[in-house]
């Protein structure tokens, strides 16, 4: 079993899908949700998946494609 | 010995160790060290400050290392009345803090030396990195200072200047193909696999701290106060928080009087994540980053809720300057006061300027305004756009005709003579 901390910011149109909800069942990983502000036109969590590394690797391809930004905690890695 | 006395989330203040963390286990919040105020107001004075090294190990009482740290004398650098600039601009009392002048000429070099210094302690053997340029420049000779091992990413499509600058050190230099958020995805999952310490993630904490030495040195230098305005470009928006804490902390020890400075956050507009959210007074929304200021393109800037908070509480504003004005900026700057900065010197001076023509930085106010690394980091950024030399051939002939009437061009006198008012 593998863990992964993410933060999910979601654009105006897919505040209101339960993209969660699909990621954990389509791809057999459990979401632990630590923060999160959403609102109307706009959203992001904070949260982590835990499974095996390749169902959470492809699940997050997957939000990602669905256009949430996923991003690992604590914002980009790459400083100038 | 120092006096940190744990780490706590800045979300949810829960305290932890000070151990190499950089997340809150409840909430994935950010850690920040805390210290002993009490124990330092004892220990620290101006006096003692005064006496220390000419580098950031002077304020070594505010920094969160224990042994003796790695030093290439980092800090301490330059701050000057910028009259020229100043005559520009129409303001009276701006003074530019040259980090240029730092060893790897960056004001990375503040952050990389506490983190190389903390990873030692904690133990690791290596110390890494993702960068576009100075952090990598900097880890990789601080890496060889100590005698650790570095590993260095960069994107495999880095300007050649910065290859280089990293290279010569002898590091791991690992470029990486595929676009910016694949290099970010691949080396935070590297992060949690390899025993390495990734100065600005798992030592996060730590590495950060350094930045307020810039707010000491600023504060020092200008007899013991702090400025009415300091101008910061910004990417995660770590220095920026740093020298808001850095002032405060100054004035919590009673070592300088009131802070009533006003903080602004310079941007590229080709990543201005945090000016977009001032302007709109929404929270910070990520964004891809598409500048020539390649040290300031964080699309997803970690600081960025707090850089926020501070320019609320302080009365500061965000700007987000063009690339076309970030060049402008870096060319005034060269030309008014000889000093060469980078991409990210040129945002800081265009964002001034702006500030300046809107009469937001009033020109009575003692202004700071921070250059955070050397020009010939980003020569790319300027090549084309600076007068080519005239050719001539090896006769006076020749030089007459090409040069002709410049030759008999005097500076105009009046406008560079200096009078040093404070
Ligand atoms: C030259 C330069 N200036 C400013 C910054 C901004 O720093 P921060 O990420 O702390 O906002 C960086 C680094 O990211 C930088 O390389
Ligand atoms: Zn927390």
């Amino acid at each position: 079993m593998a863990k992964k901390r993410v933060m999910f910011t979601f654009p105006p149109d897919l505040v209101t899908e339960p993209v969660i909800y699909h990621l954990a069942q389509q791809f057999r990983v459990v979401t632990n949700i630590r923060r999160a502000d959403v609102a109307e036109d706009r959203g992001w969590v904070v949260l982590e998946v835990e499974g095996k590394e390749e169902d959470i690797d492809k699940g997050l391809e997957w939000v990602a494609t669905k256009g949430v930004r996923v991003d690992p905690v604590g914002g980009d890695v790459v400083e100038g | 010995m120092s006096f940190a006395r744990s780490l706590r989330c800045r979300q949810c203040k829960r305290e932890y160790p000070l151990e190499p963390l950089f997340v809150c286990e409840f909430c994935f919040g950010s850690l920040e060290v805390v210290y002993d105020y009490k124990a330092i107001s004892q220990n620290l004075t101006r006096e003692s400050i005064a006496a220390g090294p000419k580098n950031i190990w002077r304020y070594r009482a505010l920094l969160p290392v224990e042994d003796e740290p790695i030093n290439m004398d980092a800090g301490f650098t330059p701050l000057f009345h910028a009259h020229n600039l100043g005559r520009a601009l129409g303001l009276e009392r701006i003074y530019i803090k040259n980090d240029c002048m730092n060893p790897t000429w960056s004001f990375k070099d503040r952050v990389v030396a506490v983190a190389a210094s903390k990873a030692r302690e904690f133990g690791f053997q290596a110390v890494a990195c993702a960068s576009t340029g100075n952090l990598a420049n900097s880890v990789s000779a601080h890496a060889a200072r100590a005698g650790m091992r570095a590993f260095i990413f960069v994107p495999h499509d880095l300007e050649q200047g910065k290859i280089l600058g990293s290279a010569i050190y002898g590091p791991t230099l690992v470029a990486v193909r595929g676009n910016y958020d694949q290099v970010n995805r691949l080396c935070s999952e590297l992060a949690e696999r390899f025993p390495w310490a990734f100065v600005n993630i798992n030592i996060r904490p730590y590495y950060a701290e350094g930045s307020k030495t810039l707010a000491y040195e600023v504060a020092e230098q200008l007899g013991w106060q702090a400025p009415d305005a300091v101008v910061v470009p910004v990417a995660s928006g770590s220095l920026l928080t740093k020298v808001w804490k850095g002032m405060h902390e100054l004035s919590q020890l009673g070592i300088i009087g009131k802070v009533g400075s006003r903080l602004f956050a310079g941007q590229a507009q080709g990543c201005s994540p945090v000016a977009t959210a001032f302007e709109t007074g929404k929270p910070v929304r990520p964004v891809k980053p598409d500048t020539i200021a390649k040290s300031l393109a964080i699309g997803n800037p970690a600081d960025g809720f707090f850089v926020l908070n501070i320019l609320q509480e302080c009365g500061g504003r965000a700007v987000a300057v063009s690339d076309d004005e970030i060049v402008d900026g870096m060319k005034l700057l060269a030309e008014t006061e000889g000093v060469f900065a980078e991409t990210a010197g040129g945002v800081t001076v265009a964002s001034l300027k702006r500030l300046a023509a809107q009469g937001t930085i009033k020109p009575d106010e003692l202004t700071v305004a921070i250059i955070t690394a050397s020009g010939l980091k980003t020569i790319e950024a300027v090549q084309e756009k600076v007068a080519p030399p005239i050719t001539v051939d090896p006769t006076v002939a020749s030089f007459e005709q090409e040069v002709g009437e410049r030759a008999f061009w005097t500076p105009p006198l009046k406008d560079t003579g200096r009078t040093d008012r404070g």
